[in-house]
């Protein structure tokens, strides 16, 4: 029996470790452990309602748009408005292009290191001058000594399967990627002001107006992008997969999925949502709607003195650090549960609940996919990392293409004078709400509560909360660490394995352990000018 | 730094390299007749590549994703073929033991540029990597920097997350770890600026002429109101009265809903964000003024009016308009420390700049 401990695990957002028990080259046992406390919601408290829309972005700097829609959702649904048609478009391609951004960001540049050999690629023979030209250069970069990010990885590790010819490929769209994710960006910052940390879109709708010129800007990068992902992104996922089916078995998890829903249609209706509400449990692919009250969280192996498990606005926890023990606790997070059950989400979750809804575009995009990798009728085999790497990318596409309709929406509706995009409200003395919405890696979910006039208490559970979630007081896994269990390690020093499988989850550990009050669970005052 | 190699340069295009060369010196303000001597130190940078070593603390890795919309010169040239990014968590391949032993074998050589991003918990157990205090990680690290760059608010002073009542106990790095810095502030640094912050030690190797509050001058040296593109607005008294009214399709100014660029100072109008496709309030929205330390808690009701500026067109244009940062330094309550008269550092990267010049307030 080895006991490996990956600290830190990198190619993510945020600081996680990882500890595994291998026993005859298979992980017998898993904890996940967040390394970073903040404390958000605390902040929260006693501020300006509206200013959490700006403050929740800071939680995380990869998808800071998903909490700003989620904090504006809460305070619209504590005001009882919806912002105008228009609003909700520039709503949705703010979120969208963000979307695009962290898929293209995790697959070429967080998860692609755990299947491509970059060092490899200089055996390849390419014919072609741009990869002639991309190999040169990488040469160079490798003579220099200087390996910067890409020193003292896995290189060579008997897991890599690709041919040399391939990696090539990869590493050259590595480089390019790294111009696609900028530009879905700046998607984002054409309508937001700037990408990451949007400025435009509070409750109300967008204080921005689109202009003609904003559309001459963007849509070229849109369409740029969705050409790509077609004829890059979903193509490298299918060539590269081949060589790896054996992941295709491997990271299961669960299989319960969980989805908020994203992107809203003119009904605000989440049920209606081009990536619906929903769960699917136990790997059924039956769909059931989603009910937020049966969520609770629980710390018993958080570093949170005990309590039991409550709906996370009745949450009363003190934080207690008391060391790394396996056995006692181990994590800044929390272990959120469903009906009691620990939950996936992300895009695998979202589109597994759309696909079991019938959604058209998910169902063929899925279905096409699996006869294209040879299982066709096997929809069991995507809950793996396999599943979530496909999920991920044929989202980027779904998502990319309802942008195009969207854009072309927004147009229209400025050659035709539309001028609506915020709905004024006047902010209640004493309200609630809730915002649930996906965020790139899941399901995000703001509650709020107004006295007053001013917070007096929001909280939020994120989508790494449920993936990362240590044990619960049952002592059922998170997600990641039943996902663990199972998977090969062939050289317990360079666990390249354990690594294919936590990011296929593509955590984020910023949104992640910043929920508790840490001290009390006072309400404090904030000075406000 | 070692001589120049020339083998080495033609890993950039000459075209793409001069064209790099060019937009720095823009960025920089030096003019193209900068462009040559530029084009010298980039290409001994080239030569052996400097160590850039960057540490994520307490953050939400915003500014990690601002350096990879950098677009002059744009990632993938820093990363290749400009700078060595020998340890950051968010990009690096290697993980666990293996990127543990990459900054250690960074510590050893010694002579790399440090960026610090995100605040620096000083509650024992509140941040950790590889079970180490990122208070401990901070301070070793920072000793043996030839400089080091606080990138974003978290870690020039501790930002939103150590906004009333700082949960964690952040610390900005000056404060935590007792050293001089850089310091880029705005929520999340300006890509242009961090770059340009960069490329600037490279060329000169001296520590670029910083503010009181350690900020170079040439980035911040004046109020986001002097540099706005809707100022004549203000001074005309045309204001966005409400959002979703017809002001904002005519560029009217923000100061009425809440616009905080008479107290921010930043060039963000000039640079703007994301290949410079917009910036706040040309986008519409009221500048927060996330380039100034404590902005969570001074600038809190986002929304809400600056308190004490005069309106142009009810006391009188040239009263408001010359010393608006001043009288609403004066006369607001909430205590913000007006641009202090920032001190040039001329030494070289180790040597320790000459104290700072107290924090002013105005007259």
């Amino acid at each position: 029996m080895a006991r490996i401990v990956i600290d830190p695990i990198t190619r993510i957002e945020g600081h996680l470790a990882i500890e595994v028990e291998v026993d005859g080259g298979k992980v017998k046992d898993a904890w996940t452990s967040g390394t970073l406390f903040r404390g958000f919601e605390i902040v929260l408290k006693g501020r300006d309602p509206r200013d959490a829309y700006h403050i929740t972005q800071r939680i995380c700097g990869v998808c800071p748009t998903s909490h700003a829609h989620a904090a504006s959702l809460c305070l619209e649904d504590a005001v009882g408005i919806h912002p105008p048609d228009t609003g909700r478009l520039v709503r949705n391609m703010v979120e969208g292009a963000q979307f695009l951004h962290s898929h293209i960001l995790w697959f070429y540049h967080l998860a692609a290191l755990d299947f491509v050999d970059v060092v490899a690629a200089l055996k390849a023979q390419p014919r072609e001058e741009s990869l002639k030209e991309v190999q040169t250069r990488l040469k160079r970069f490798v003579q220099s000594g200087q390996l910067g990010p890409f020193a003292n990885a896995y290189w060579g590790h008997p897991a890599y399967k690709l041919p040399p010819d391939l990696n090539l490929l990869a590493v050259a769209h590595y480089l390019e990627a790294l111009d696609k994710q900028a530009q879905a960006s700046h998607i984002s910052a054409i309508f937001g002001g700037r990408m990451p940390m949007t400025m435009t879109t509070p409750a109300g709708g967008s204080v921005h107006i689109p202009t003609v010129d904003d559309m001459a800007n963007l849509k070229p990068r849109l369409l740029e992008i969705q050409e790509w992902v077609d004829r890059v992104y979903i193509s490298d996922v299918l060539a590269v997969a081949p060589y790896y089916l054996d992941y295709a078995a491997i990271g299961k998890g669960p299989a319960s999925f969980l989805a908020w829903g994203v992107f809203d249609d003119p009904s605000f209706d989440t049920k209606k949502r081009l990536l619906p509400s929903g769960i699917v449990l136990d790997g059924s692919l039956k769909v059931e709607e989603v009910d937020e009250k049966v969520v609770t969280e629980d710390v018993t192996h958080g570093w949170y003195k005990d309590g039991k498990p409550l709906h996370p606005s009745e949450g009363v926890t003190e934080p207690e650090y008391t060391d790394w023990d396996a056995a006692k606790k181990y994590s800044w997070a929390k272990a959120p549960r469903y009906g009691e059950r620990p939950m996936e989400v992300g895009a695998l979750a979202r589109m597994v609940v759309a696909y079991a809804k019938g959604h058209p575009t998910a169902k063929k995009l899925i279905d096409q996919t699996l006869a294209r990798l040879g299982v066709a009728g096997k929809p069991e085999v995507l809950f793996s990392v396999v599943g979530r790497i496909a999920a991920r990318a044929l989202e980027t596409k779904l998502i990319a293409d309802a942008m195009v309709e969207w854009s072309d929406a927004i147009l229209v509706g400025i050659k035709n004078g539309k001028k609506e995009f915020f709905t004024q409200y006047k902010l209640p003395e004493r309200a609630q709400g809730a915002g649930l919405w996906e965020a790139p890696r899941g399901a995000l979910g703001h509650w709020n509560r107004i006295e007053n006039g001013r917070l007096a208490n929001y909280q939020v559970i994120t989508p790494t909360c449920w993936n990362i979630s240590p044990r619960d007081g049952k002592g059922v896994r998170g997600t990641i660490e039943q996902a663990l269990i199972g998977t090969p390690v062939a050289d317990p020093k360079r666990p390249l394995e354990i690594l294919r499988v936590a990011h296929s989850f593509d955590p984020c550990l910023a949104c992640t352990v910043h929920v508790i009050d840490p001290t009390s669970n006072e309400v404090y005052k904030v000075r406000v000018s | 730094m070692d001589t120049c190699d020339p083998s080495v340069i033609q890993a950039l295009s000459r075209r793409d390299f001069l064209r790099i060369c060019g937009t720095t010196a823009a960025l920089l303000g030096v003019g193209q007749t900068a462009v040559p001597r530029i084009a010298e130190a980039l290409e001994k940078a080239v030569a052996r590549r400097p160590s850039v070593v960057w540490l994520n603390f307490a953050s939400d890795t915003g500014c990690t994703e601002a350096l990879i919309k950098a677009n002059y010169p744009n990632v993938a040239q820093l990363i290749l073929e400009t700078l060595s990014l020998d340890y950051n968590e968010t990009i690096m391949a290697a993980a666990g033991v293996q990127s543990e032993e990459v900054l250690q074998g960074a510590l050893k050589r010694g002579d790399y540029i440090l960026i610090i991003e995100g605040a620096i918990p000083t509650r024992k157990g509140y941040g950790m990597i590889a079970r180490r205090e990122m208070l401990d990680i901070g301070k070793e690290f920072a000793a043996k920097a030839k400089a080091v760059i606080a990138v974003g608010s978290c870690a020039t002073w501790g930002g939103v997350p150590a906004g009333d009542p700082n949960p964690a106990r952040l610390k900005g790095v000056r404060e935590a770890l007792g050293v001089e810095c850089i310091n880029l502030d705005l929520c999340p640094v300006n890509e242009g600026i961090l770059v340009a912050t960069l490329v600037d030690l490279l060329l000169t190797d001296r520590i670029p002429a910083l503010d009181g509050f350690g900020r170079p001058k040439i980035f911040y040296g004046q109020t986001i109101h002097d540099q706005c593109e809707r100022r004549a607005h203000f001074e005309a008294g045309r204001f966005v009265e409400r959002f979703g009214g017809n002001e904002e399709e005519l560029g009217y100014c923000l100061y009425k809903v809440g616009c905080k660029g008479p107290m921010a100072y930043a060039n963000c109008s000039k640079f703007r964000y994301n290949d410079r496709v917009s910036w706040c309030i040309g986008a519409g929205a009221p500048c927060i003024g996330c380039s100034e330390h404590g902005w969570v808690d001074k600038f809190a009701g986002f929304y809400e009016r600056l308190p004490g500026v005069k309106i142009p067109g009810i006391e009188g244009v040239e009263a408001g308009a010359d010393k608006i940062g001043l009288v609403a330094g004066a006369a607001t309550a909430v205590g913000i420390v007006t641009h202090a008269i920032g001190t040039t550092v001329s030494g070289r990267f180790k040597e320790k700049p000459p104290p700072e010049e107290a924090e002013k307030a105005p007259e």
